[in-house]
């Protein structure tokens, strides 16, 4: 019983970690969302403390989401100390996630028609938690307006009228002043958030370019990145500071530039991604003895129009991240290209050749990040590592992982390898640490107490540091 | 056109690689260690992408045009389909091939083609050779035959093939295919029957046709296969337990893969490999020949009717095969054994080993009753 809670719950968390219910190169958005949503009630169900102590778990925003609305959903069946418990992780989750998510998750709360005593009770914490209510109240003043509505809450100051009223009048607020004025005058709309002013921009017809040289202090990290390549076409400077970005993040932003400009700015690139890599390896860097890592980048590792070149960016990041955990590395990508720089998602999956490769370099650590779509031949990686395994390493002297960052909605889990190598779902290559201690879970070898002691540490730890 | 020489099909310098599978669809990529530069596609169908087709000056290419090959030749942006396979001698790669066809669309449906769009429409010349076979009718006169067999012939002759979009779950196979990098063909096996062998003489060509395969055409027999198939097995690598070190690993590894290449080659693509076709040629160009083929219509056995370029020595450069259904083998049949017999239907019947009405009564059911005069017909039907 406890073997298969064990299994029923891995399974669970490698799906939170990695579907996000969009399309993938093997299968459809709703086969992803059926799956996924299959496999959240049958957890809930059955499991209703665990399901809520994956909120402590490093799953995904989009599981994260909709982990809370199961729970308030069902807020009836849970007893008064899950109660507790679930609200002190809920409140602690929502202040985690970004706040457009936390918005859409209230709305469909509201779709849902979910209007009990304890959801009222956290979309009021949360929103009174925020730290700057008069910038939501114009980033996000729909999804802000339908909340309060919802959870029966009067806003103070000057935000009661600026939501629920019509017609014009003068705020004495700067923001809300400067977005009433941002309606006629040209000069406001660039002291708006980056996306409102958009909208206004677009009614007042200012050239793009115009646009974005002025609107530039105003846009955040993430939009400065995503802004960046439309806006060297209009010839439009926007500053982005490379250093500071996430490695997965900046790993999906250089998969995007074109080749000829990833050589051109080979120093930069690569500068910026050990820095990312560095950062995210911490003090473990250089701990991992001599490590040979099996990188995807088949012409699966495309993902979809959905999520461009995701699993070659977690394979690309995974790389560097791995350079700086080894004493000795040796990266092995399954086309057999040397430069990792200027990947790209082509051709087929030789992942039990290069699996071989990599146990002939006699490594401490074997990593193998890929879909699992091993087909060139299919199932040859699952025999290498069956048979190397039981004959070459019964041991288990080598420390070997595949990490696999698409969910297959068929099989509710991640593509598995073989039985003898553990696999775990993962989202961003910064989790990697992480995730290779948590998979000798999987390997089926320790026992659920010891599952559960985890997720109870975790839960601590997250309560604390909230 | 010569006469047809009998031949086997010579896929030397093309290596077979681990199968796709989706569903009931098997994908066999083709590989070559040396592509064929020699002979390309037309520089017509990369259209404006530069450095796809390198050109040196001084060296002239054979270029090949698929038939139905849709291209924009001239620049008032009409789309323009080749009709036949052809083969060019250019190295500017500008001029438009020999015979092609307007498309003409319905005003309603016709949509924007996009210049250089690369597109296929499923025909080709292959059909033709096996429509166009005794297409002239009795070549004696005898008293069975009807005044317009004599006269017409077989004309108006038809066939019907299906648009491999319609074909269940081929799209989708082509769609997930991990193109290997120096593929140059692909054997299309539908519920573990072989459907379509496609072979082009270099990887950028093959990468450019890919997805044209779901615009060709495939026997009704193909078609009901994969609307009935049930996903067909993976075939996965089975490795011995008895090995001492990852050399030895890599060796079993090694000789699997051989394994699958022969058993695919000689046992699940036999059909197809093995057989000897009737080859005739339809023009040379350079080092190269443009052929079609026939096969010996052998009752209920797989045949294959296809046009073929090859090379000096006889090697495959360009392949595309049609399977033809059972009753089109039937009617084949018929037609051959009838021509072989100069059309004389009582010793057409004994070597069929069936009696003179049972004989007529084959041809009506197969289609060709009007070429029996009617009250000939109407004895063999009274028995």
């Amino acid at each position: 019983m406890d073997a298969l809670t064990a299994d029923d719950v891995l399974m669970f968390i490698n799906a939170a970690t990695t579907s996000t219910a969009q399309r993938e190169f093997h299968g459809g958005a709703d086969d992803q969302r059926l799956s996924l949503d299959f496999l959240h009630d049958y957890v809930i169900g059955n499991y209703r403390d665990l399901y809520a102590a994956a909120l402590a778990l490093d799953i995904n925003d989009h599981n994260a989401a909709l982990i809370v609305r199961k729970l308030l959903e069902t807020a009836g069946d849970a007893t008064a100390g899950q109660r507790r418990v679930e609200g002190a992780l809920i409140a602690r989750r929502l202040r985690a996630l970004p706040p457009q998510r936390v918005y859409d998750l209230f709305g469909a709360l509201r779709r849902a028609k979910v209007n009990n005593r304890r959801t009222r009770a956290i979309i009021r914490e949360w929103v009174a938690g925020r730290p700057d209510p008069v910038f939501d109240a114009v980033k996000y003043r729909t999804g802000l307006k339908r909340a309060l509505r919802h959870a029966h809450v009067a806003p103070g100051g000057e935000l009661g009228p600026f939501l629920f009223t019509s017609g014009a009048r003068r705020y004495d607020t700067p923001l809300l002043e400067t977005w009433r004025r941002a309606h006629y005058e040209q000069a406001s709309v660039y002291g708006l958030p980056y996306t409102v002013a958009e909208g206004f921009a677009a009614e007042h017809g200012i050239d793009r370019a115009t646009f974005l040289k002025r609107i530039e202090p105003r846009m955040t990290r993430l939009e400065r990145l995503r802004a960046q390549e439309s806006a060297r076409r209009e010839k439009a400077e926007v500053v982005v500071d490379l250093g500071s970005m996430p490695l997965t993040r900046l790993a999906s932003y250089v998969l995007a530039l074109p080749v000829p400009d990833r050589v051109a700015r080979r120093g930069e690139l690569t500068g910026a991604l050990r820095a990312a890599a560095v950062r995210a390896a911490g003090p473990d860097a250089g701990t991992w003895g001599r490590v040979a890592a099996v990188l995807d980048d088949s012409f699966s590792a495309f993902g979809s129009t959905r999520k461009r070149r995701r699993p070659l960016a977690v394979a690309l990041a995974c790389h560097y991240l791995l350079a700086e955990l080894a004493g000795e590395y040796v990266p092995l990508w399954t086309s057999g290209r040397t430069d990792a720089l200027l990947a790209r998602p082509h051709g087929m999956t030789p992942l039990g050749e290069r699996v071989l490769d990599a146990l002939e370099r006699s490594p401490d650590r074997l990593l193998i990040v890929s879909d699992g779509w091993d087909n060139a031949p299919y199932g040859l990686a699952s025999e290498v590592l069956r048979v190397w395994r039981a004959k070459l390493d019964p041991d288990r002297r080598v420390v070997a992982v595949h990490l696999n960052p698409v969910y297959d909605a068929v099989d509710f889990d991640v593509k598995r390898l073989a039985p003898a190598v553990p696999t775990v779902g993962v989202r961003d290559a910064e989790d990697v640490p992480a995730l290779v201690e948590f998979a000798r879970f999987t390997e089926g070898t320790t026992g659920f107490a010891e599952l559960r002691a985890r997720f109870d540490g975790r839960v601590a730890k997250f309560l604390e540091e909230g | 056109m010569a006469a047809p020489e009998p031949a086997r099909l010579d896929l030397t310098g093309l290596t077979t690689r681990p199968a796709q599978v989706w569903g009931g669809v098997r994908l066999v990529p083709l590989t070559r260690d040396e592509p064929i530069t020699g002979l390309r596609l037309h520089a017509r169908a990369y259209g404006d992408e530069p450095g796809v087709v390198e050109l040196d000056r001084r060296t002239r290419y054979t270029s090949y045009i698929p038939h139905g090959f849709v291209a924009t030749w001239s620049d008032d942006d009409t789309p323009v389909a080749a009709y036949g396979t052809q083969l060019a001698q250019d190295a500017a790669g500008g001029r438009p091939p020999a015979r092609t066809v307007r498309l003409r669309t319905h005003r309603r449906m016709a949509r924007r083609v996009e210049r250089n769009r690369l597109r296929f429409l499923p025909l080709h010349l292959a059909v033709e050779g096996y429509l166009a076979l005794h297409f002239g009718g009795p070549e004696v006169v005898w008293d069975e035959w009807s005044q317009r067999a004599v006269r017409r012939g077989l004309s108006p002759r038809v066939e019907e093939a299906y648009l491999g979009a319609e074909v269940a779950g081929l799209a989708d196979a082509l769609k997930h295919f991990e193109i290997h990098p120096g593929q140059c063909g692909v054997l299309v096996h539908v519920a573990d029957a072989v459907a379509a062998a496609f072979v082009v003489p270099h990887p950028d060509d093959y990468r450019a046709l890919h997805a044209t395969l779901v615009q060709d055409l495939y026997g009704e027999l193909v078609h009901h296969y994969a609307t009935l198939a049930a996903p067909v097995p993976r075939f996965e690598v089975r490795l011995p337990d008895d090995v001492a070190t990852v050399a030895e690993l890599r060796a079993a590894a090694t000789r699997q893969q051989a394994e699958w290449a022969r058993f695919h080659d000689t046992t699940m693509a036999d059909g197809l490999l093995g057989q000897t076709y009737a080859m005739s040629r339809v023009y040379r160009m350079g080092d190269y020949t443009l052929s079609r083929f026939l096969p010996a219509f052998r009752l209920k056995q797989e045949n294959h009717i296809g046009e073929l370029i090859t090379d000096r020595n006889g090697r495959t450069a360009y392949l595309k095969t049609f399977r033809l259904s059972e009753a089109q083998v039937r009617r084949a049949h018929l037609l051959t054994t009838l021509a072989a017999h100069h059309w004389h239907l009582p010793t057409t019947a004994t070597a069929l080993g069936l009696t003179e009405p049972q004989l007529g009564l084959r041809l009506d059911s197969a289609g060709f009753g009007a070429l029996l005069r009617e009250d000939v017909l109407a004895r063999y039907r009274a028995g």
